[in-house]
């Protein structure tokens, strides 16, 4: 009996062994969440396809220490509900060692209380600064706070000696947490709001909006939202002759916002996170050889831009790639690791994670740049 | 002196948002006369109407006027595909049904949209440059002027057309009472489908006049929509002018209300606008009251 049942065993791992013919050590399996549809999709689809393209490079190049990476990708279509669903999936079914993503804000709280309790390190790719304010022992971000944009903005404003500014923001997530951020800041810059305006995030037509603040005193305007609302604002500026300088946001940091505005996009000047303008940088600066190859490899397998969205999800793959190749691949030993992280040139900026920042990125992670005849110039 | 510029500003806004609300309500309504069901698609003809002028004139190279021809003459197409195909089968289906038939149609078409041409947001060139123009001290774009003019023209033919035309005349009749309309010998089928002809043509127009200024992606329709519904219910459904003064009034009472009071009313004020007429009057601010015989 015993001989049968040996010989029944050895026959099954003969035929398992076979059948798996690279069953070295099993794939690294690393979770991912982004809002591939849905509203949010201009984060998500960028990132999915930033993330699946650092993990296969990462495979061709012979894995980390000999172990392939496995993504496995859900999406959320910017849905709290679902992207509690996707996460449990990853943390129950799949059992992966870490997670990418949530492309939004509102993705993110809603997994937070997820990754914590089952301790598997969650690094966000969204911007919002109560991510990892308070520091939460799990989470770590790597999308730029909205307050270093603003931070940028206000302080060429001071330089420019304009102290008035209307704010112009989009009634949704992202607006609301850039309006949050400039009535937060603008006193300890000097900085007066004289109107504290809104659209919405479908709006067609913002001339209302414009034309009360062309009646007030502001010296500039400051717009927060994502395409389209602020190229339509760009135009509608351009329509009523408003001759005061017009400020955007990082949300719209792409070629796609020119190409939307056109002509009325001639000197609005933007926070950006450094990918916009590979090219001008300087040699000396240490992001720049990862963001020539990002912009270059993402070009030549998606036909498409790499924005810093796209990067958001490089920094997050990398980092982990990092935490990995020091630490293993056990969930505690990857976010120690991640804790550890000094000095990584990404795309998103020069990340310094400790144990009281998980956001890893100073002001510096931002340039300034002035949109003149059709694409972008450094703002000194 | 200021704040009466500024009035100007906001009147004028309101009424070039306000005369696109009123060429999609016109679509709603003229479906509505001749079918008794609300097409709730109505708002993917204008999104089709951008994006495929779009795709003429930038995927086919094609000039502009062959372009936009091209473009209402498949949103059209469309139009009549979808009564073919999903309405006239269900001939005996109840209005409800039929309405949540469009629903899906809607979501239907926007998927196809999406799938075909993606997510990003386009623009569309504008027909005639776009140096502002300035009126008492407000100024607009001459493409508002081209939504005027295209507006003033398709309310000036669909009022000739119902009122003298016989095709006009019979659609009205199928709307009134489609069993005696089909007694009298008139095709009450062939008229439901030259509604959704005449209302996926229009939808698609408004569409194209408006995406320079608004820029056009797959998910335009459900908003401008939603707010040519409201400019057709304050009119009372009608396919003539009160539809037209209830889009216009909509436009307005927006702009004003984002102007004066907060823009964050905006959407607010056109939905309370909406729901306010339907409890008050649920037949439309300008119709008489129908007396019914029994």
């Amino acid at each position: 009996m015993s001989g049968i049942r040996c010989r029944v065993f050895f026959s099954l791992l003969f035929v398992v062994l076979t059948a798996c013919p690279a069953l070295g050590a099993p794939p690294v399996k690393i979770g991912a969440l982004f809002s591939i549809t849905g509203p949010a999709s201009f984060l998500g689809e960028p990132e999915r396809n930033t993330a699946q393209m650092v993990v296969d490079e990462i495979n061709k190049a012979g894995g980390i220490k000999g172990r392939t990476l496995e993504l496995v990708t859900y999406d959320t279509q910017g849905d709290a509900t679902k992207a509690v669903q996707a996460a449990t999936r990853l943390i129950k079914e799949d059992k992966v060692v870490a997670i990418i993503g949530p492309s939004t804000t509102g993705d993110t709280m809603a997994v937070i209380p997820l990754v914590e309790k089952a301790q598997i390190p969650l690094v966000s790719c969204a911007a919002g600064i109560k991510i990892t304010e308070p520091v939460k022992k799990w989470v770590f971000k790597t999308a730029q706070n909205d307050s270093l944009a603003v931070a940028r903005i206000y302080e060429q404003l001071k330089k420019r000696k304009i102290s008035k500014i209307a704010v112009l923001t989009v009634s949704d997530s992202f607006g609301a947490s850039g309006r949050e951020q400039l009535t937060a800041q603008a006193r300890s810059h000097g900085i007066q709001i004289v109107t504290d305006e809104t659209y919405g995030p479908k709006d067609t037509d913002m001339t209302a909006q414009l034309t009360k603040i062309r009646g007030t005193q502001a010296q500039a305007i400051v717009c927060w939202g994502t395409n389209p609302g602020p190229a339509i604002i760009a135009r509608n500026v351009k329509q009523l002759g408003l001759n005061i300088p017009l400020y955007m946001s990082h949300g719209v940091s792409s070629k796609k916002f020119i190409e939307l505005a056109g002509d009325a996009s001639e000197g609005i000047i933007l926070p950006s996170g450094r990918v916009l303008v590979a090219n001008l940088l300087p040699n000396s600066d240490p992001q720049k050889k990862n963001l020539q190859k990002f912009v270059k490899d993402y070009q030549a397998r998606y036909k498409a831009e790499g924005d810093h969205f796209g990067g958001h999800a490089w920094d997050a793959v990398m980092l982990l790639k990092g935490a990995i190749e020091r630490g293993g691949d056990s969930p505690a030993a990857i976010r120690d690791q991640l804790e550890q992280t000094r000095n990584f040139s990404g795309i998103g900026g020069i990340f310094n994670y400790s144990a009281q920042d998980h956001a890893g990125l100073t002001m510096d992670a931002f340039v300034l740049v002035e949109v003149k005849k059709k694409g972008w110039a450094l703002v000194k | 002196m200021e704040t009466a510029s500024q009035i100007v500003q906001y009147l004028l806004s309101g009424l070039s948002t306000g005369a696109i609300y009123a060429l999609i309500g016109l679509g709603f309504a003229v479906i509505y006369n001749a079918t008794g069901i609300i097409n709730f698609a109505q708002g993917e003809f204008v999104m089709l109407g951008g994006m495929l002028t779009l795709f003429f004139l930038t995927d086919m190279n094609l000039p502009l006027v062959p372009a936009v021809m091209l473009a209402i003459f498949s949103s059209t197409a469309v139009g009549t595909a979808f009564e073919r195909l999903a309405i006239r089968p269900l001939r005996n289906a109840t209005p409800l049904s039929l309405v949540i038939i469009t629903i899906g149609a809607s979501i239907l078409i926007r998927g196809q949209a999406m799938l075909l041409w993606g997510k990003d947001t386009h623009a569309l060139p504008p027909f005639s440059g776009s140096d502002p123009l300035e009126i008492a001290g407000a100024t607009i774009l001459p493409q508002h002027l081209w939504i005027f003019a295209v507006t003033i023209v398709i309310i000036v033919a669909s009022r000739l057309f119902f009122t003298y035309s016989i095709a006009g005349k019979a659609m009205r009749a199928c709307a009134y009472n489609p069993r005696a309309a089909g007694l009298v010998g008139i095709d009450v089928r062939k008229m439901v489908l030259f509604s959704f002809v005449i209302s996926s043509a229009i939808g698609s127009m408004a569409g194209i006049i408006v995406a320079p200024l608004t820029m056009t992606s797959y998910d335009v329709g459900i908003l401008l929509g939603l707010k040519g519904f409201c400019a057709a219910i304050i009119g009372g459904m009608s396919s003539g002018l009160g539809t037209v003064i209830g889009g216009l009034l909509l436009g307005v009472l927006e702009s004003l209300g984002a102007g004066l009071i907060s823009a964050s009313y905006k959407d607010a004020i056109a939905f309370v606008v909406l729901l306010v007429i339907l409890f008050v009057r649920p037949e439309g601010v300008f119709k008489k009251t129908e007396t019914e015989r029994v």
